[in-house]
């Protein structure tokens, strides 16, 4: 162990995760573009990989001083960096968090699952998609739901962000046999059966990173 | 893949500083990756538009009098962003309110939607029409609903008009409705479109098929066929819009757009049997493009755009228009 599962996410626990996601993204990004050549056309990897360069660029020059200026600033960037629906839905799961959070300067499981949660709903209400619509929300959702049963149960912090990022990776692989309902991928119908869904593997991706940054951290 | 690129990364970037050399009337925000009319005019509805790159001249060609007072340039086949769409509201605006003008894809309409929003928070009005109307796409209930192509042109133009003539915000908002919801469009692909990030064709389309029903970023149309006398394909996309909408009775005005990698004998080709068909059909053809309005990067192709007209319509047609790519009367 080289640190301490204090249970709580500070700043830098935060500004190492969207490292992280960068991080994962652009070793990602020419899977996901090719995900979506499949069933959409062909750029999210490039353009998410866009998105969190920019995050990255952002919090070295303005670091932010609590969790939710760091969710906000981050958010921001990605809104206006990735385009899309990606970005605005990206972007709408992060101001919808540094909402939640306000301006803590730290988070424990309970905060983050309930700021997590009010992010997916941000998603939902955004993009009008329902789980099953083969979209990001089909992993955010999952990993939402783990995070608060986590957080209920008392479960430290580490634990709760894993088994989040293990739902997000099983709602991500459903999406395989599914018919898209929204976005791009909707246009191909029965067509868009048996292919994994980009954006909810960029999600699955995103919630993972999380884990990482947080268990590297704390050894 | 083989483009007139430096940098595929900076397509964009390089094309809008080739727009402001062109175009001295235009003022061009490279940050904001917005083109406006460089004077705005006073008291007027801005009319604003915008969307992802690769359709050119959609939309930053059609800025100037008479038409939009800015186009917001996405990346490549991508949704512009809102901070773009508000920056684009911040310049052109003079009080009298916006109109947004979004074709029917997700990314366009969540970032045009935060954009609103943002807008309204900054006491702009801002009110939006929403182009659907690509007939290729049957099932509307269980998809992202019908995509905006060809009427997109004809709102821009007809609502740009009667916003230069001085109509308000909820008149403006009200024929540009209209329009939108009389128009109809499909498209077919002879060939993919290569975006420059990507380098490859997005689809495979072999020598002797056809995507019929193809959307403007290479989406599926309603069948893969095989490629038939243009004769026969100017048959399906006008039987298409013909089974969706009724033609008869109003004047019409029809749009046939080349994808980008058409060469315009062929469109003219083209058109010649959609006239013919038209007629046969009773339907009366009142005014006409044929060109290049709005594009797919290099996919050879054509879409075909009806829009039953009235006689408002008709006059804000004919009005003076000065634009890039788009000019009569001024």
């Amino acid at each position: 162990m080289t640190g301490t599962e204090d249970g709580r996410l500070t700043v830098d626990d935060l500004t190492a995760w969207m490292l992280r996601f960068d991080e994962r993204i652009a070793a990602e990004a020419e899977h996901l573009t090719e995900l979506d050549s499949a069933i959409g056309d062909a750029d999210h990897g490039t353009n998410i990989a866009r998105g969190t360069g920019a995050v990255r660029r952002r919090l070295a020059d303005a670091p932010p001083g609590d969790a939710g200026a760091l969710l906000k600033s981050s958010g921001m960037a990605l809104v206006s960096t990735v385009g899309g629906a990606s970005g605005s839905l990206y972007g709408t799961l992060f101001l919808e968090m540094a909402k939640s959070v306000g301006p803590a300067p730290e988070l424990d499981t309970a905060v983050l699952a309930d700021a997590f949660r009010a992010g997916v709903a941000g998603v939902v209400a955004r993009g009008r998609a329902e789980p099953g619509d083969k979209t990001m929300v089909d992993a955010l959702q999952p990993a939402a739901e783990a995070l608060s049963v986590a957080a209920a149960g008392g479960r430290p912090l580490l634990e709760s962000l894993r088994a989040a990022a293990a739902a997000a990776a099983v709602g991500r692989d459903a999406t395989i046999p599914l018919v898209a309902r929204k976005g791009r991928a909707s246009y191909l119908g029965e067509r868009s059966a048996d292919h994994l869904d980009p954006g909810a593997t960029s999600a699955a991706i995103l919630v993972q990173a999380l884990a990482d940054a947080r268990s590297e951290r704390v050894g | 893949m083989k483009k007139l690129i430096d940098a595929p990364s900076e397509v964009l970037a390089d094309a809008l500083k080739g727009v402001a050399a062109a175009h001295p009337e235009l003022a061009v925000d490279f940050a904001a990756r917005v083109v406006a009319r460089a004077t705005p005019k006073p008291g007027k509805v801005a009319l604003i538009s915008g969307g992802g790159s690769g359709h050119e001249p959609l939309h930053s060609g059609f800025v100037g009098p008479g038409m939009l007072d800015a186009a917001c340039a996405g990346e490549v086949f991508t949704s512009p962003t809102p901070d773009q769409m508000l920056a684009a509201a911040q310049t052109v605006s003079t009080g009298a309110g916006a109109l947004f003008i979004v074709k029917n894809y997700t990314g366009d309409v969540l970032n045009f939607e935060m954009a609103a929003e943002l807008a309204d928070a900054e006491g702009i009005a801002v009110k939006t029409v929403l182009v659907a109307d690509d007939v290729a796409v049957e099932d509307s209930t269980w998809t992202a609903g019908r995509r905006g192509v060809g009427t997109t042109v004809l709102v821009e133009k007809i609502a740009g008009a009667a916003a230069e003539e001085g109509a308000d915000l909820d008149a403006v908002h009200a024929v540009a409705t209209r329009v939108a919801e009389n128009g109809r469009s499909m498209g077919v692909a002879l060939t993919s479109a290569t975006l420059p990030s990507v380098g490859k064709p997005s689809f495979d389309l072999p020598e002797d098929e056809i995507e019929m029903g193809v959307g403007i970023h290479g989406e599926p149309g309603r069948t893969r066929a095989p490629l038939a006398p243009a004769s026969e394909i100017a048959d399906t996309l006008v039987s298409a819009i013909l089974a969706d909408h009724d033609f008869t009775g109003a004047p019409v005005i029809a749009m046939l757009s080349g994808l980008g990698g058409t060469p315009l004998i062929e469109l003219y080709l083209v058109y010649g049997a959609v006239a013919s068909l038209l007629e046969q059909r009773g339907i009366t053809v009142a005014r006409v493009l044929v060109g290049d309005y709005i594009t797919s990067l290099d996919m050879a192709g054509c879409s075909l755009t009806l829009l039953r007209a009235d006689d408002e319509m008709l006059r804000l047609w004919d009005a003076p228009v000065s634009t890039a790519a788009l000019r009569w009367g001024a």
